[in-house]
């Protein structure tokens, strides 16, 4: 008798642990990203209005943002809740996974440009072309965050460059100008390299670092073949038969063969390459302008010593900087609280949020809102990008221009930089590479 | 009636089970194999027959994919079965503080394995790491571990083995154990020596212990990814790129269905090496 009972206790328990197990399936993250139904939306009321935000890793780290999410509970009454998740591809899989299972945060942090276009916005975003609050941001800007004629992000810091940071104290102690074509970069770097410095610090041990000479290189290749992004796009272009496009792998090629980078760039990471250019062990660092920030919270004394120039072309007509757009944040068009959340955006954008942000933080580029100008206390590098952009003399990123971007870049260019495939094998892989994503886009190539 | 109650009975007590392993186990299983043939975008899908598998078969890196793992699995199982029973005899001899020594052998498969592979990973970097400044102690120029393409993969698997051997030595000496000793007494009347004993007892009779090591690191090998992805992320360039490495950057770039064809031929290229192995070792097994 006592056994029997034994077994439908058991019984029971088995069934109760497999039930915990199927309900705790569904539920996922409900709690966190149901914002407070109470829909107020003012700072009239006394209670808080609550928002949820899913943002990446990188993000809190920036005390700007984090000082404008402060301005905002302060002035709004709104508190953001923040959930983070990891950057890359990781993140963009969170934030893939969790639009489609209908489970996202009411504010989205995510990468504008071809990223965004890979998430199909109309379908998750709420449409904000109508908002008056999106006069002040520039249309260059609306342009990677739109589809179809809807525009759905606001940006979340200022534009950037992708460009060849360099130190100015080795180039006083070596004698040298900044360069204006390719040659006359090499010259340089031999120069370095004789005095014993390493000419171009490579960074392998985070591949995506690897990328930086081939993105940075498409305002050159923009000014030769004018409608490259277009065609590229259409499927009718390719990197394999287009030389000025091909050039951007034979200069990571190039880089490797005469033996500039540091020696141990295949297993070097992000933090090691800014340690070595802000210190001067490293001469030029080809990245994005992204890591100004980060060097001055290390290297406060330092941050200064670094310049920036475009990366140089074959032509010395042709010198301009390659911009990167900044992430956009958006509206999830499940959110509890879509109106709070317009009232958030339009205050993050706002003067008011400018002034938060310049608080605690400097930007790394100038702002895409329209009658922000830089404040007097910019980074040097900024100041020196800053004469390219009042002449005109920039190009978005190809990766702003156009949907596609081949996820097997930084691994292809990995190979090219340590020597175990050519500057033509990668393009040729590369377009292979796009043709599969462009697949995936549902872009009709045949 | 009251027999069939009976019979009713036991398989009465199999529906929880049942439950569990149908939601967990069956209907992803069907799933994957119905998604990989199709254009998934998670929200939207869209039937394309074989496309996934033709472009899976296409991937560049593909064949450099299918070398690496069936070089990184036999070479970890070949070590995990070598150092596990040689750490194994040595650990079942007579030996002081055998209990500590066991557990030290054992600590490493503890340890997560993304700790281990950035542990590592920091430990072989070429010039600041830890073993190339032991080893420069002693004028040796050590290789760049990760960073050297032609060695790269063998780093990995060493840090491998040395994690999983613990784990193989735990199942050999519990074989070892069950080896009844009249045998040895019997080969020691008969004046044979300890090579002998290894040899024609040891050996012999360790057999099952050494089947589950061999199918449990081999199995293990073939789809490894995560110290591949925590010590070179599949790096330098594509040089350690493993299958389900591979399937990870398909499905960490968005390419739902492909990836989960590569996670289908994974699966049956995981079957097709380990069960002929398996019936093969099974074969040979002696009775006790």
């Amino acid at each position: 008798m006592i056994k029997r009972q034994r077994h439908w206790v058991l019984f029971f328990l088995v069934t109760f642990i497999a039930m915990v197990l199927l309900a705790a399936c569904g539920g996922g993250y409900s709690e966190e990203t149901s914002g407070d139904a109470g829909g107020d939306t003012g700072s009239d009321s006394g209670e808080a209005v609550e928002l949820s935000m899913l943002v990446s890793e990188t993000a809190m780290d920036d005390p700007g943002f984090v000082a404008v999410l402060d301005a905002i509970e302060k002035d709004l009454n709104m508190k953001t809740n923040v959930e983070v998740r990891p950057g890359g591809p990781e993140g963009e899989n969170v934030v893939k996974t969790r639009l489609a299972t209908g489970d996202m945060a009411d504010l989205v942090l995510f990468n504008s440009g071809s990223l965004l276009m890979a998430l199909n916005p109309s379908q998750y975003f709420v449409d904000l072309s109508e908002e008056p609050f999106m006069d002040n941001v520039m249309d260059s800007y609306k342009e990677v965050v739109s589809s179809n004629d809807q525009v759905f992000g606001i940006p979340a810091k200022s534009s950037q460059v992708g460009a060849w940071l360099y130190n100015k104290k080795v180039y006083q102690e070596l004698g040298l100008e900044v360069p204006r074509t390719w040659d006359e970069l090499m010259a340089n770097n031999e120069k370095i390299k004789e005095a014993g410095k390493t000419a171009v610090i490579t960074t392998y041990g985070e591949a995506w670092t690897s990328q930086l000479p081939i993105l940075a290189d498409f305002y050159n290749v923009q000014a030769e073949v004018a409608n490259f992004a277009d065609d590229y796009t259409n499927g009718e272009a390719k990197f394999a038969n287009t030389p000025e496009a091909q050039r951007g792998f034979e200069r990571i090629q190039e880089i490797h063969e005469k033996g500039y980078q540091n020696e141990d760039y295949t297993v070097a990471t992000y933090d090691q390459g800014m340690q070595m250019i802000a210190e001067g062990t490293g001469a030029h660092y080809p990245m994005l302008t992204q890591v100004l920030p980060i060097i001055e919270e290390n290297y406060p004394d330092l941050v200064d010593d670094i310049g920036v120039f475009p990366q140089p072309s074959d032509d010395p007509e042709t010198n301009g900087l390659t911009t990167w757009m900044p992430d956009a944040i958006m509206i999830n068009k499940e959110a509890e609280n879509v109106d709070a959340a317009k009232k958030w955006l339009d205050y993050f954008i706002s003067d008011k949020g400018i002034a938060a942000y310049e608080s605690k933080a400097k930007s790394i580029g100038p702002y895409v809102l329209k009658d922000v100008e830089l404040p007097e206390d910019s980074y040097a590098a900024v100041e020196e990008m800053q004469v390219y952009f009042e002449e005109g003399n920039i190009a978005p990123a190809l990766e702003f221009v156009s949907p596609i971007k081949g996820p097997n870049l930084p691994q292809i260019c990995t190979s090219v930089g340590s020597g175990t495939m050519t500057a033509a094998e990668a393009a040729a892989m590369y377009d292979d590479d796009v043709e599969k994503q462009a697949k995936q886009l549902g872009l009709d190539w045949d | 009636m009251n027999k069939n109650i009976n019979n009713m009975y036991p398989y009465f007590f199999l529906i929880p089970a049942i439950l569990i392993y149908g939601t967990f186990f069956l209907v992803p299983t069907a799933l994957s194999f119905f998604y990989s043939f199709t254009w998934w975008t998670l929200t939207d899908w869209e039937f394309i027959g074989f496309d996934n598998f033709i472009q899976f078969f296409q991937e560049p890196s593909l064949r450099i994919g299918f070398r690496n793992t069936l070089i990184f699995a036999f070479t970890t199982m070949g070590g995990k079965v070598i150092l596990g029973l040689a750490l194994a005899v040595f650990l079942t001899s007579k030996i002081r503080n055998k209990d500590l020594l066991r557990s030290i052998v054992f600590f490493p498969a503890l340890l997560s394995t993304i700790a281990v592979g950035y542990t590592f990973s920091s430990m072989m970097h070429p010039t600041k790491g830890v073993i190339n400044t032991i080893l420069s102690f002693f004028g040796i120029t050590g290789p760049n571990w990760l960073g050297n393409p032609d060695i790269a993969l063998l780093s990995v698997a060493m840090t491998d083995i040395w994690k999983g051997v613990g784990i193989a030595t735990v199942i050999f000496i519990a074989g070892l154990m069950a080896i009844p000793t009249h045998y040895y007494e019997a080969l020691k009347i008969d004046g044979g020596n300890a090579l002998q004993a290894f040899w024609h007892i040891t050996l012999p009779l360790s057999r099952p212990a050494m089947n589950t090591v061999i199918i449990l690191a081999l199995i293990g090998g073939l789809r490894t990814f995560d110290l591949v992805w925590a010590m070179t992320g599949g790096g330098p360039g594509f040089s350690t790129d493993l299958l389900a490495s591979i399937v990870y950057k398909q499905y960490a770039a968005g390419f739902f269905g492909l990836s989960t064809a590569g996670n289908v031929l994974l699966f049956l290229f995981v079957a097709m090496v380990a069960f002929p192995i398996f019936k093969f070792i099974n074969r040979k097994e002696v009775d006790l």
